[in-house]
C-alpha cells in the first residue's frame, strides 16, 4: 500500500488547471499552495501497478511542469 | 498506541503530506497551504480566529487558534505578526493537540501513605500553604525555594517574584532559564551592561552574511532559518555554519565548518587577531565607543558544593590586548581547534569586510558552556572592533530557547539575583521593587542565594526543606539528574509540582497542583527580540486546572500576604502588568501598554511614543541614546560598551583513555524540551518516538556497531542505553557522539555533567567524557 508525496510545479500560469487535472484523478488529493506556484501531491494505491499507474497519470497533464516525490516520511528519524 | 488500519493510512499521508510541506518552506520560505492548515475544521462551523503566541519556542511566532463551540479545533500562523508571517514549523501547528492527552493532570493530587489522592485544588493549596508556612517558622525563610521557568508567562514569573523576595523576604528563586540563558545575560551585562539583543528579527532581512555558531538554527529556530533560506535564494545572503556536528543547518548552509568541542574560545581571538592584523578595525567606533578590561583567569568549574567566584575586572589598553590575540594566530588555533587556518581567515575576512553586513547567531552551543560568559563576550568583540552592531543586517545576535525566557526570567527577573529591575545587590533597585510592591525595603535580601544547580544541590543536602516547581520539568532537564533525582526523593525535602501533564518530577512530588495550559489562561511572553505578546484566554481548561499566576497568589493570601496580592480572578493577568509595567517606565525599556499588545501581535520595547525601537544604542533609531554621538551604549556609566580580554581554557572534563568520548546533548526539531507536550501529540511522537545516540560513521565502524543497536553511554556519574543512529539526522565529528534529552524513558542527563560557567551559573550540557559500549 503506498502512500507518496510529491511537490508538482505547474507550467506558467498553469496552477489552477493542474489543480484541476490533478483532482480528477483517483487516488490522489491535492494541497495547493497558497502564495507560490506550487503544489503537494498525496497519492495513496494499494499496490505497486496502481502506484505506477497514477504516477503516470499525473505525469502526462499537459500544465504539470516537474514533478518531484519527496522521500523519507516513512523513516523513523524523517531524515 | 493502537490504531485501526484506516487511521494508520490517514496517519502516513499527513506524514506524507507534511514532509512534502517541510520540503516546499525549504525551498520557498514563508509557503503557506492554508487548504491544509482548514482541512480538519469542522464543516459549517462558526470558527472564531484567537491570536496569541506558540507555546514552544523563543522565536515567538503568531498563532492563530480556531476556537468552535469553547474548543481549540486548529492553528494557524499569523500572517499579521513581522516574526513569522503566517509561518509556523511542524510543533508550532500541532500544539493545541497535547490538551486532549488521557493523562492531563486535571485535579491536585496529594501524596497519602504513599498513594497519590485527588483532593480538592482549595485543599491542596492549604497543605502548601501550610506546610510553607510551618518549614519557614521552624526553619528559616530561607529552607523555602521556588524553581519557575523561561516558559511562565510575565505574570506568574512577576507574582513568584512578588512573593519570595517581596512578601516571605528570600531569594531562594530561580528558573530554568538558568540552564539556557544565563551566559547570554551574563554576557550582555559584562559588555553592554544591559541584557538582551541591540538589533531585532529585521535584521534577517539586510544581512549579506549569517555566522551560526554552535546553533542548529534549522531544527531549533525553524521559522528564522527559513527567513534566512529566503534571503539566501532571493538575495544571495550567505550562511556560514560554525559547530561541532553537521546537522540540518549545515547542509542548507553556504558552508560548514566544524571545530573541537571548546575551542570556538580560542577560534573567535584568532578571528580577531586577524581583524587587528589586517587593519580591518573601525578605528572611529573603538575610539568613541569601546573600553577594554580583563577579569580573572583560571576560575574553576563549579564542580564542588557552594562553589563561590567573583569576578575582578581590570582595565587594559588596545596595545595589550593586541599583545595578548598574539597567543591566538590562526597558526597556533588551528593546530588543536581542528579549523583550518584558511577558514579561520576566512571568517575573519568576512567579520572584517566593511562593505559585507554579518549578523552572528548563537543559542546553547555558547550559553552551554563552562566559560558561557566569556564565549559571549568573544563574539561582541568581534561585532565592536568591526563597528558590526546595533544597525540593520549588523549585529550579534544571542537567540533565545523558551518562548519567555526574555519576557520573564530576564525581564521580570526570576533568578536569585535579580529583581523587576536590576539585582537585589543594588540599594537603589530593592528600594524601587519595595516602593512598587509595599513592602519595607528591608525586607528584601541584597545577597543572591541558591542559582539552580546549587539549589538541587542544597535539596539534596537538606537545607532546602520545600520546594515548588511551576512550569518546568528539572528531573529530566537538570545536569547529573543521577543525583538531583535521589536528592528530590528525600524525606527532607516536600516538593511541590505545578504541571500541566504527569513528568519524572510530579512523579516525586508531594503535592501536584493542575496547571492550566497556555491557551487555557491569559498571559504574556517576551521573545528574543524584545518583542512582548499577550493573548486573551481562548478555551476553558478541565476540571480544576488553575493559572499558575493565580495560584502563587492563592497561596500567598493562604499565608498572610493578602494585602500584597489584590488582584481579581478574572482580571489578574492585566492588573499584574499593570503594575509591572512600573519598573521599566522611560526611554531604556519602556513596556508597550495594554491595549496595544491586544491589537498587535506584540511589540518590542523599548517602545517609546507609541513606537517599538527596532535597534537600540543607535542615535538613528533609539531615542534613549542621548550622549550626541551616533551610538551610545547607555548600560555603562561612560557610555561605552567594552571588549573583553578573554583566554581560550580547557574544558573541565575531556575525553581519555577510559571515557574516551565526547557527549554532547541536545535538542530536535520535533520535541519541545523535556517532550512532556510533545510527546502527547500523536503526529510528532510519531515522528520521532524515542531518543538515540548518533555515531560518526568511522567512529561506528570501529566499534563495529550497526544502526539500531542498543548501546550503553556512561560517564563517571550514570549511564544510559540507547538505540545507535549512523548517518540518520545529525553527523557528530569523529570522537564525539550526540543524545537529545526529549525522552524521559532515555535519561541522558543522568550522564551529563554539573559544571557551569563560575561568572553565569550556566550548566555545559556539550561536553563531558563518556564509553560507549553495546548494552
Ligand atoms: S519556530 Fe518556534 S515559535 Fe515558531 S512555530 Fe516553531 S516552535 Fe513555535
Amino acid at each position: 500500500m503506498p502512500i507518496k508525496s510529491y511537490l508538482a510545479h505547474p507550467e506558467e500560469g498553469q496552477k489552477e488547471t493542474l489543480i484541476k487535472a490533478l483532482s480528477k484523478i483517483d487516488h490522489c488529493d491535492v494541497i495547493p499552495a497558497e502564495n507560490e506556484e506550487l503544489l503537494i501531491v498525496v497519492t495513496d494505491t494499494e499496490n505497486k501497478t496502481d502506484d505506477e499507474k497514477v504516477k503516470a497519470s499525473i505525469e502526462s497533464i499537459a500544465s504539470l511542469k516537474l514533478l518531484a516525490m519527496v522521500s523519507g516520511f516513512n523513516t523513523p528519524k524523517n531524515k | 498506541m493502537q490504531h485501526s488500519l484506516t487511521s494508520r493510512r490517514n496517519f502516513l499521508k499527513k506524514m506524507a503530506a507534511a514532509a512534502a510541506m517541510t520540503a516546499a518552506a525549504s525551498m520557498f520560505p514563508g509557503i503557506i497551504f492554508a487548504s491544509e492548515q482548514d482541512a480538519n475544521l469542522p464543516k459549517g462551523g462558526n470558527l472564531d480566529w484567537k491570536k496569541g503566541p506558540c507555546r514552544f519556542c523563543g522565536v515567538g511566532c503568531g498563532i492563530l487558534v480556531g476556537v468552535d463551540q469553547g474548543k481549540a479545533v486548529a492553528v494557524k500562523g499569523d500572517p499579521n505578526c513581522s516574526v513569522n508571517k503566517g509561518l509556523l514549523c511542524v510543533k508550532g501547528y500541532h500544539q493545541i493537540m497535547c490538551t486532549q492527552a488521557k493523562d492531563r493532570l486535571t485535579h491536585a493530587l496529594v501524596k497519602k501513605n504513599g498513594r497519590y489522592v485527588q483532593t480538592p485544588i482549595n485543599e491542596a493549596l492549604d497543605i502548601v500553604a501550610n506546610k510553607m508556612k510551618e518549614t519557614i517558622e521552624k526553619h528559616g525563610k530561607d529552607s523555602v525555594a521556588m524553581y519557575t521557568s523561561g516558559q511562565s508567562t510575565i505574570p506568574e514569573g512577576y507574582v513568584a517574584s512578588k512573593f519570595m523576595k517581596g512578601a516571605i523576604g528570600t531569594n531562594n528563586l530561580d528558573c530554568n532559564a538558568r540552564l539556557c540563558m544565563a551566559s547570554a545575560v551574563a554576557g550582555f551585562l559584562t559588555t553592554f551592561g544591559a541584557d538582551e539583543p541591540m538589533g531585532c528579527y529585521e535584521d534577517i532581512d539586510h544581512a549579506d552574511y549569517f555566522i551560526t555558531w554552535g546553533n542548529n538554527m534549522a531544527e531549533m529556530h525553524p521559522v528564522l532559518f527559513s527567513r534566512m533560506l529566503e534571503q539566501k535564494n532571493r538575495r544571495g545572503a550567505k550562511i556560514i555554519d560554525f559547530a561541532t556536528r553537521t546537522t540540518r543547518s549545515s547542509t542548507a548552509s553556504n558552508k560548514s565548518i566544524l571545530f573541537e568541542p571548546q575551542t570556538d574560545l580560542a577560534v573567535a581571538n584568532a578571528i580577531c587577531y586577524e581583524i587587528i592584523k589586517n587593519g580591518w578595525v573601525n578605528k572611529s567606533f573603538v575610539e568613541n565607543h569601546v573600553n577594554f578590561s580583563k577579569g580573572l583567569t583560571n576560575m574553576g568549574y563549579g564542580l564542588e558544593d557552594k562553589y563561590k567566584f567573583k569576578d575582578k575586572p581590570t582595565k587594559i589598553d588596545f596595545e595589550s590586548y593586541k599583545k595578548f590575540l598574539e597567543n591566538y594566530t590562526p597558526e597556533k588555533v588551528a593546530k588543536y581547534s581542528k579549523v583550518s587556518v584558511k577558514d579561520i581567515k576566512y571568517l575573519a575576512a568576512i567579520y572584517g569586510d566593511p562593505n559585507k553586513k554579518v549578523v552572528s547567531y548563537w543559542c546553547m552551543g555558547m550559553n552551554q558552556h563552562t566559560r558561557g560568559t566569556w564565549m559571549n563576550n568573544l563574539v561582541y568583540n568581534i561585532h565592536l572592533l568591526t563597528g558590526k552592531i546595533s544597525q540593520p543586517g549588523n549585529g550579534p545576535f544571542s537567540l533565545t530557547g523558551q518562548p519567555s525566557a526574555c519576557g520573564t526570567a530576564r525581564e521580570v527577573g526570576t533568578f536569585t539575583h535579580k529583581l523587576p529591575k536590576g539585582v537585589v545587590m543594588n540599594e537603589k533597585h530593592r528600594r524601587l521593587a519595595a516602593k512598587i510592591w509595599k513592602v519595607p525595603y528591608e525586607r528584601i535580601p541584597s545577597k543572591p542565594t541558591y542559582h539552580a544547580t546549587e539549589m538541587f544541590r542544597a535539596v539534596d543536602r537538606g537545607d532546602i526543606k520545600f520546594i515548588w516547581t511551576q512550569v518546568t520539568n528539572p528531573l529530566v532537564s537538570l545536569p547529573k539528574t543521577s543525583r538531583y533525582r535521589p536528592g528530590m526523593e528525600k524525606e527532607s525535602c516536600f516538593v511541590v509540582v505545578s504541571d500541566v501533564f504527569p513528568t519524572p518530577t510530579s512523579d516525586v512530588a508531594d503535592v501536584i497542583l493542575p496547571a492550566s495550559w497556555h491557551i487555557e489562561k491569559s498571559g504574556l511572553y517576551g521573545n528574543s527580540e524584545r518583542r512582548t505578546q499577550h493573548w486573551n484566554k481562548m478555551v476553558e481548561g478541565p476540571g480544576e486546572t488553575t493559572p499558575d499566576a493565580w495560584m502563587t497568589i492563592e497561596v500567598a493570601k493562604r499565608m498572610g500576604y493578602g494585602d500584597l496580592f489584590p488582584y481579581s480572578e478574572e482580571n489578574h493577568v492585566e492588573e499584574i502588568y499593570k503594575e509591572y509595567t512600573q519598573f521599566h517606565e522611560g526611554a531604556k525599556h519602556g513596556m508597550a501598554p495594554l491595549e496595544v499588545l491586544k491589537k498587535e501581535s506584540g511589540a518590542i520595547w523599548p517602545y517609546v511614543d507609541g513606537k517599538s525601537t527596532q535597534w537600540r544604542f543607535n542615535a538613528k533609531y533609539d531615542p534613549a541614546c542621548s550622549n550626541d554621538k551616533d551610538f551610545h551604549f547607555y548600560g555603562k556609566p561612560d557610555g561605552k560598551a567594552i571588549i573583553w580580554q578573554r583566554p581560550y581554557e580547557p574544558a573541565p572534563e575531556i575525553p581519555d583513555a577510559e571515557y574516551p568520548f565526547w557527549l554532547n546533548t541536545g535538542r530536535v526539531i520535533e520535541h519541545w524540551h523535556t517532550g512532556s507536550m510533545t510527546r502527547r501529540i500523536p503526529v510528532l511522537h510519531k515522528a520521532m518516538p524515542a531518543a538515540y545516540v548518533e555515531f560518526h560513521p568511522d567512529d561506528a565502524k570501529n566499534l563495529g556497531i550497526r544502526n539500531g543497536e542498543k548501546i550503553k553511554v556512561s560517564s563517571r556519574r550514570g549511564s544510559c542505553i540507547l538505540p545507535a543512529s549512523i548517518n540518520e539526522r545529525g553527523l557528530p565529528t569523529r570522537g564525539q557522539v550526540f543524545v537529545p534529552f526529549f525522552d524521559e524513558n532515555m535519561l541522558i542527563n543522568d550522564v551529563t555533567l554539573d559544571a557551569f560557567c563560575p561568572i553565569s551559573k550556566e550548566p555545559d550540557y556539550k561536553k563531558c567524557a563518556v564509553k560507549v559500549e553495546k548494552a
